[in-house]
């Protein structure tokens, strides 16, 4: 039977759980950092003398722990990237600015058991020699940044923070910095650049890899929050015995965000790969299904920028069979295990595992105008393809919802996101943009077809001719 | 050109400066803490935190202009801010959007927000405010509201005074 596996949130929703020191040290808090802090130099099996720094490192590597933000980048590799030998001091950014449309895992963290957050991020910074590191939060979270400072404030006075942390003679100076309301500043280029006091206009790869040139042209490490409470677990049980957790290349566990169209939305932690999609949205445990007598219409699997999948799709993924060999199988789209892989495998992405669940009551075009809305708005506006396509799917949506479409639109709005990612923009906000009108007109064509040919007829009917610059209404009112 | 930022005021960005090793990385929080203590953001306190932090007021009026927290206007006492993205969507939060407009006499399908006559009010519709499992939310000023039915909604607006 499909369950939950409370790693993260073991604690934080249990009754009389505060998000105050003592309560987390009660728990077991702060052992982990203690752990790290006591590690001595060991010689490996063929020789080499790794240091304390070095050796959880290696921890993370052999956890195969994959970044819980988005990218799903391995994080032990993104630490690995870290020019050391630079002599600049090297800094870590815990990246709280949740904003992906359908995301709010970070959130339950930050806001019920920030210790974790800081624990996971004080052994990080130990990992990485770093001595500075800032807490990149979402402006709207004013109760969040509260909290942090809160704990921060706290885990100072405790010696765990500060200088000569627990007597190790280790030092971390770590502050909390708000954003300001912009969706691209989770872009971790962008986001650097945003703490550096600057637009959130996101740096272009090569060169300024935040590994070798992030904040002030210094390494930096840029992490998920939920990434940071990971490491602290790795640490805790051992690399090796938390990649037994989930499943292989997919390993641990992992907070999915659960709304939309189901009885019971909310947050669930479950070993990765171990759940299916349908499992989520329909299991008694999680989602609960959908209401009384609707039935399903389509997933958003990923956080709004993820391809939609329909109702009855069938992909054919790689399985691994009892062999040991890779055997092709056909799977429905419910039967998907919600993993980084397979969801690849679909032509879609787990993104911020944020599921997005529409019924049969969703106007199908009025959701992808919705979340064009978004994208457009979102725009930092560096890239011509983005900053111009993004608003230009916006507006032919916005005519389609305001019957003034036309039948063509379906095609036109399908050639301009083919048009936008791919390598033409800096960022991959390119890319989140096109995928869910490429996907949603793909797979909904008829809908959108339908629309814009009703909206012709009616137009023919009352003898306004249709022209391309129909008066487009100022709203975006659905 | 009278700008008086209150000492308490500048003694906390002063101490905020001391977070960053280069003090450009603390305009943002430097005009959240001007933007809460007057309400909005002026040309003059641009032109006061340019010059706190060495920079020039271009510098700090093209944050003003890109991040959509900050604003030039004035804007009501009680910021009521809904959230409009997909999830909230689903949860009807243009339903919410529009109940409250026509309890406080504005137009909900005005672009951008809007501030009721009396200087009370300023209802607006916002991105994902990612809490997208307990849709429709909002936001009035700081405190943060789930669930929002639009009794819930009226119960939140009777209570500002």
């Amino acid at each position: 039977m499909p369950q939950e596996y409370r790693l993260i949130l073991k604690h934080l929703d249990q009754p009389g759980y505060t998000p105050d020191l003592d309560c987390y040290l009660r728990h077991g808090g702060y052992e982990a950092l203690k752990k790290a802090l006591a590690l001595k130099p060991a010689t490996t099996a063929d020789g080499k003398t790794l240091t304390a720094p070095e050796q959880l490192r290696r921890e993370v590597s052999l956890s195969g722990l994959r970044g819980r933000g988005g990218a799903g980048f391995s994080c032990g590799m993104k630490w690995n990237f870290v020019d050391r030998r630079s002599g600049k001091p090297i800094y870590l950014i815990c990246n709280a600015d949740e904003s992906e449309p359908g995301t709010f895992k970070d959130r339950q963290i930050i806001y019920k058991d920030p210790h974790q957050l800081l624990e996971g991020l004080i052994i990080s910074s130990y990992a990485n020699d770093v001595h500075l590191a800032y807490i990149y939060i979402r402006g709207e979270m004013h109760e969040g940044a509260r909290i942090l400072n809160r704990a921060i404030r706290e885990a100072k006075t405790k010696g765990l923070l500060g200088q000569n942390i627990l007597g190790s003679g280790y030092d971390l100076e770590l502050h909390v910095h708000r954003g300001a309301g912009a969706y691209i500043c989770g872009e971790e280029t962008g986001l650097i650049e945003s703490l550096e006091g600057k637009r959130a206009y996101p740096r272009i790869k090569p060169p300024y890899f935040p590994a070798v040139l992030g904040l002030y042209q210094c390494p930096t490490i840029v992490n998920n929050v939920e990434t940071l409470c990971h490491v602290k677990h790795i640490v805790a049980m051992g690399g090796a015995e938390y990649a037994k957790l989930g499943t292989p290349n997919n390993t641990g566990t992992r907070i999915v965000s659960l709304s939309g169209h189901v009885r019971k939305p909310g947050y669930y932690e479950t070993e990765v790969g171990k759940v299916t999609l349908g499992e989520l949205i329909f299991h008694e445990g999680f989602g609960g299904g959908l209401r009384e007598g609707r039935t399903l219409k389509a997933v958003i699997p990923g956080g709004s920028s993820a391809k939609v999948l329909k109702a009855g799709e069938r992909f054919k993924i790689k399985k691994r069979g009892p062999d040991g060999r890779d055997v092709e199988q056909q799977v429905e789209m419910l039967d998907l295990p919600y993993d980084f892989d397979s969801l690849a495998a679909a032509g879609t992405m787990s993104g911020s595992s944020a599921i997005i669940v529409m019924d049969d009551t969703t106007d199908i075009v009025a959701a992808l105008a919705n979340i064009s809305e978004f994208y457009a708005h979102e725009s930092c506006g560096q890239c011509t393809p983005c900053r111009e396509g993004s608003l230009w799917m916006a507006k032919a949506l916005r005519r389609l919802t305001h019957g003034e479409g036309r039948a063509q639109d379906a095609d036109y709005l399908a050639k301009i996101a083919d048009n936008i990612p791919g390598g033409r923009t800096i960022c991959a906000f390119g890319e989140a943009c096109s995928w869910p009108v490429q996907s949603f007109v793909a797979k909904f064509k008829d809908e959108f077809v339908a629309k814009g040919a009703a909206d012709e007829a009616k137009r023919a009917g009352s003898g306004v001719a249709a022209t391309p610059e129909m008066k487009i209404a100022a709203s975006p009112q659905l | 050109m009278s700008f008086n930022v209150p000492s308490k005021i500048e003694a906390e960005i002063n101490e905020l400066i001391t977070h960053y090793p280069q003090k450009r990385s603390a305009s943002v929080m430097v005009l959240h803490a001007l933007q809460d203590h007057f309400g909005h953001i002026s040309p003059e306190a641009m032109e006061w935190t340019a010059a706190k932090l060495g920079l020039q007021p271009i510098n700090v009026y093209e944050l003003v202009t890109f991040y959509p927290m900050f604003h030039q206007e004035l804007i009501g006492k009680f910021h009521l801010k809904v959230c409009r993205t997909l999830s909230c969507m689903l949860g009807g939060s243009f339903k919410l959007h529009e109940h409250l407009c026509g309890k406080l006499g504005l137009d909900p399908h005005k672009h951008g927000p809007q501030t009721t006559p009396d200087g009370k009010f300023t209802v607006e519709f916002v991105e994902c405010l990612a809490s997208c499992g307990t849709a429709p939310v909002m936001m009035c000023n700081e405190e943060f509201y789930e669930g929002v039915t639009t009794k819930k909604a009226e119960e939140i607006v009777a209570r500002c005074k």
